[in-house]
């Protein structure tokens, strides 16, 4: 099962842009919305050296990392081009105008 | 064909190697230069059973690229970039190469070349190779230690020693290769005169209106150009010293380079009993006297004429491989082009431009823009072109004199180019490209039509090197670049992958080629220019939208609304991005000075931030560590408050106004070095730029605040203030190049705000002055700012006008909650 949890509508995040979401218990998320308005979301972190991703530069279906401009794809989360490395991918879906992203749950510990 | 030549029965013992059933003829080639080698190459790309090569060549190199001794010179290129085929190419394909070791003497009769070293080898095929030797007119002193050609790679080596000596040069002649040097040695700091006998430059290529803007042009450059100059006599003790000419004149000079001319390198045949002319001749497949003795490249003479460019050769080069396998394809020699290679000189000559009779021009004169064509036509057909400032359509006329057709129908339109001749009236290469015939040769250099490049690519070659190593077209000037990137665009869309001169992947245009459309369509936000000139990507990437957005800035000041997601975090948040996602802090210290009020407001706010480090910068002021981007509005308030502005540590903007102490306190200063710094700084901060601008003023030579190797710099000395620019201290150290002096402040000043927008509206984004200034040399900067007042004040206004925008403390926006949301997560109230 997974938990749907609300996080603001499709304006609250500007085009080719992105908004962070900060979940008790769960790694950072950077939610994108690209330039024909889809919206992704990953783990704020970069695969190379952690880098938050929710302040790179958005282009097409991606996001090129602040730090050293690796290219991280928003549909899989794997780096793109010569590059190596994953960033877990959150899911996301529209209700109307809302977005709503989707947590794991936890396992209990 | 010959067929003893591979039978099995070998009956030429001279064969030194058996592998088991390869019976390999033994070609022997003189001349590791571009004929030579290119001949090898077509061989083995025919077939590289039948031959085991050994290539001697006199320069102690492999085979480079001569044509680019020119860029070598002007430091745009290394000797390495040049290499055309380097040792694995020879090993890997079994050559020996014999470097250094110039052949002395042929004996056709035993068949075997001996070398310097006395080496001696025996062939079944020759090939002489042996190109050219520097005409050097023989007028007393032309033997001083000093006077050189400019051929090969010693003769650079020679050259730039000279320069880094420093003092004056003198070039005799006034051709293409002349004027190469010329420009390099002028690059590289001399003070450069060329002597030329004729009464305009280049009169074999251009005609005198294009030769009269040539040389304003290299006048504007500071070129001293002496036409009508006839040289008598070169004078020294020892060494060089100067040229005198006929009329009496004396030019001084420690390094004479003589550019007059060359002639085909016969020595060697004609000793060796061959039939010799101008040059050695040789028949359509480049077979000498001796029918086991060829020739190729610029020793040659086929039905009676002798060349100096490359494009025949390669021809040549053809016919010969052909030949040697009894193939028949014989040379004819065809019309040539040629341009000149100085960065920022359009300059292009095709064909008969002489005129005569029964010969037409059409003249276009765009005297604003520095642009003239000529166009002459005989009986309805293109038989020559000259064109100057404007070359883009140079491959559309050299084709239509090649082609020989009518152009009854183009008359009226013919010389706007092939864009508007065809319909277009757009000034769309892609398109223009797309209409060139399958035989439109794209690269003069290496003969290539759009149909070879077109195969080439189709066959594999997915990028602007790829295609380059398959083909050669754009491998050996780089003029056809732009041409060869557009093909690629074309026949591949989006897989095209950038070559070095496009913006980016998303486009096929380079930094120059967008700019100019921006500013001349009047292109107004990133979309318009992403559509107008067809990028293959949606909103483009993280090279070009930076670039764009700063483009469009400086074009529209006031009236661009800036895309703040096509900027770099840093210029987003306006501090600096640290490894652990926290931002620094920098906050302007104007010169460098602060006080009380100002360090107590740093101390507060890295207390109450707990920020974890505070430091004294490279760049005279202090950098506050580990902020959070929730807390920046916070700490930008508390600085604004003590009166504190951004100090855009984080911009492609104005960095620091680095000062020294100065004539108010220090005992050796001469002028005010610290007030300057503070007014340079008052004016030009905040404004945005193609990469960071650092600026410092020294009071005195000493020089206390490194003004030498920053992007302006100010010395002031006694009578006044000496203006550098150009220098870096970052990854590659380069000092400034001293742009004037100047008597006052006020001048110091306005120089200082003109040179800043020539590089704002000159320069490509994310290129520092340094490279720029080597690009376009100083002498272009020194033309445009401290020759010209008019230009100077206009530059100065039109900086001014554009820091009437953006002298807004972006801090305070954002303290006031101007875009709190960027500093605020999604569903904070939830926290
Ligand atoms: C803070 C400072 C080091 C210090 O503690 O002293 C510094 C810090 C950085 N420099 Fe620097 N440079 C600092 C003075 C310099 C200087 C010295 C100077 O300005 O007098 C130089 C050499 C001079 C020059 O630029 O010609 C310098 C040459 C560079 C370079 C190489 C630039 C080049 O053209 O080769 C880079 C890399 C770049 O820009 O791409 C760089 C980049 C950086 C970056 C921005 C690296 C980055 O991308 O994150 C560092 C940011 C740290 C931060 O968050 O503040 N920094 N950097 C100095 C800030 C000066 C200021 O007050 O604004
Ligand atoms: C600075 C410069 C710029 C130029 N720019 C252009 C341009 O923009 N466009 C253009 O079309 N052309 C240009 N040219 C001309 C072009 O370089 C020549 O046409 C071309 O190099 C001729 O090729 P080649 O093989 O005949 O001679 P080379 O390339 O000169 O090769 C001959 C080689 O043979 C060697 N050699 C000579 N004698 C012996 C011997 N006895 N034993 C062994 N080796 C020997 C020489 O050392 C040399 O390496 C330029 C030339 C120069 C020098
Ligand atoms: S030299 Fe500059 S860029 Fe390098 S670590 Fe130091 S501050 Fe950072
Ligand atoms: S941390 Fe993202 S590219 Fe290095």
């Amino acid at each position: 099962m997974t938990d749907w949890i609300d996080i603001g509508t499709l304006s609250d995040i500007p085009p080719r842009g992105s908004r962070t979401v900060n979940l008790p218990g769960a790694d950072p998320i950077a939610v994108f919305r690209t330039h024909d308005d889809r919206i992704f979301a990953l783990v704020n972190r970069c695969p190379h050296k952690h880098g938050p991703l929710s302040e790179g530069i958005v282009h097409g279906h991606a996001v090129a990392c602040p730090l050293h401009n690796w290219r991280i794809s928003l549909e899989t989360g794997e780096a793109l081009g010569d590059d190596r490395g994953c960033t877990p991918t959150v899911a996301v879906r529209m209700t109307g105008d809302r977005v709503e992203i989707a947590v794991p749950m936890k396992v209990a510990a | 064909m010959d067929f003893h030549d591979f039978g099995p029965d070998m009956s030429a013992g001279a064969l030194s190697v058996g592998a088991p059933g390869a019976a390999r003829q033994h070609l022997v080639v003189i001349g590791n230069g571009m004929a030579g080698c290119r001949a090898v190459e077509e061989l083995l790309a025919r077939d590289g059973t039948r031959h085991r090569v050994t290539i001697f060549g006199a320069e102690p190199h492999v085979n480079y690229n001569r044509i680019m001794l020119s860029p070598v010179l002007a430091g745009e290129k290394t000797f390495d970039e040049i290499v055309i085929n380097g040792h694995d190419w020879y090993s890997d394909n079994n050559i020996e190469l014999i470097a250094g070791d110039p052949v002395v003497a042929i004996d056709r009769a035993a068949k075997t070349v001996t070398a310097r070293s006395g080496r001696s080898v025996s062939y079944d095929k020759l090939v002489i190779a042996t190109g050219s030797d520097p005409f050097v007119i023989p007028v007393p002193g032309h033997d001083l230690p000093g006077v050189i050609g400019f051929r090969d790679m010693k003769d650079v080596d020679a050259m730039l020693a000279a320069a880094a000596a420093g003092g004056d040069a003198v070039v005799i002649g006034g051709g293409l290769l002349g004027l190469e040097a010329a420009h390099g040695l002028s690059l590289r700091g001399m003070k450069v005169t060329v002597l030329h006998l004729m009464p305009t430059l280049m009169e074999r290529q251009l005609d005198e209106s294009a030769a009269w803007l040539l040389k304003s042009a290299l006048e504007a450059r500071g070129q001293t150009v002496l036409c009508g100059a006839d040289t008598a006599a070169i004078v020294g003790d020892g060494k060089v010293e100067a040229v005198r000419l006929k009329d009496g004149r004396e030019i001084p000079a420690s390094l004479v380079v003589m550019a007059v001319g060359i002639r085909p390198s016969v020595a060697l045949a004609r000793a060796a009993g061959l039939a010799v002319g101008r040059g050695i001749q040789v028949d359509d497949h480049m077979v000498t006297s001796d029918a086991d003795v060829l020739a190729v490249g610029e020793c040659v003479e086929h039905d009676g004429q002798v060349y100096g460019l490359v494009a025949p050769l390669w021809d040549m080069c053809r016919s010969l491989a052909d030949g040697l396998l009894a193939r028949e394809n014989p040379y004819r020699a065809a019309a040539t082009s040629t341009k000149l290679k100085v960065a920022g000189l359009d300059v292009f000559s095709a064909g008969n431009f002489s005129g005569g009779d029964g010969c037409e021009d059409i003249v276009l004169r765009d005297a604003a823009r520095g642009v003239y064509k000529r166009v002459v036509l005989k009986d309805d057909r293109v038989v020559g072109a000259v064109l100057y400032g404007d070359t883009g359509d140079g491959g559309w006329y050299f084709d239509l004199i090649r082609k020989g057709e009518s152009v009854a129908d183009l008359r009226d339109v013919l010389i706007y180019g092939q864009a508007f001749a065809s319909g277009g009236g757009q000034a769309d290469p892609k398109a223009a490209v797309a209409a060139l015939s399958d035989d439109a040769e794209i690269c003069g250099c290496n003969g290539v039509s759009k149909g070879k490049v077109l195969a080439c690519i189709a066959g594999g070659a997915h990028s602007l090197d790829a295609v380059r190593g398959g083909c050669k077209a754009s491998a050996s000037c780089g003029s056809c670049t732009n041409i060869v990137e557009n093909l690629l665009a074309l026949a591949l869309g989006d897989e095209v992958q950038a070559g070095a001169k496009t913006m980016c992947k998303c486009t096929s245009y380079g930094h120059d080629d967008v700019r100019r459309a921006i500013v001349e369509q009047g292109m107004a936000s990133i979309p318009e220019v992403m559509q107008t000139l067809h990028w293959s990507t949606p909103d483009g990437c993280s090279s070009c939208r930076p670039a764009l957005n700063y483009y469009l800035l400086c074009a529209l000041p006031g009236n661009y609304v800036d895309d703040q997601q096509s900027r770099f975090v840093n210029e987003r948040m306006h501090a600096n991005i640290q490894k652990d996602g926290t931002y620094s802090v920098v906050p302007r210290m104007w010169g460098g000075l602060t006080n009380p009020r100002e360090l107590r407001a740093i101390a507060d706010v890295v207390e109450k931030y707990n920020a974890p480090m505070v430091k004294v910068t490279g760049g005279q002021r202090l950098d506050i560590f580990g902020i959070k981007k929730e807390d920046l509005p916070a700490v930008w308030a508390d600085l604004n408050a003590a009166g504190m502005v951004s100090g855009h540590a984080y911009g492609k903007s104005l960095r620091t106004v680095k000062t020294c102490v100065g004539s108010e306190w220090c005992r050796f200063g001469t002028q005010d070095s610290t007030g300057l710094g503070v007014k340079i700084e008052r004016m030009t901060w905040g404004s945005w730029m193609p990469h960071k601008f650092k600026i410092a003023v020294s009071g005195c030579p000493r020089n206390c605040a490194e003004a030498t190797i920053k992007d302006f710099g100010v010395v002031c000395v006694d009578s006044g203030y000496e203006l550098h620019v150009g220098g870096n201290g970052g990854i590659k150290v380069r000092a400034t190049d001293l742009l004037c002096k100047v008597a006052t402040e006020e001048e110091a000043i306005e120089h200082c705000a003109a040179f800043i927008q020539l590089y704002r509206e000159e320069a490509r984004y994310l290129e520092r002055t340094a490279p720029w200034i080597e690009r376009v040399g100083v002498e272009y900067l020194r033309a445009q700012i401290a020759d010209d007042a008019d230009h100077r004040a206009e530059l100065a206004k039109r900086f001014h006008h554009s820091q009437s925008f953006s002298q807004e403390d972006p801090w305070a926006a954002r303290a006031a909650g101007a875009e709190s949301e960027l500093h605020q997560p999604l569903l904070a109230a939830a926290e």
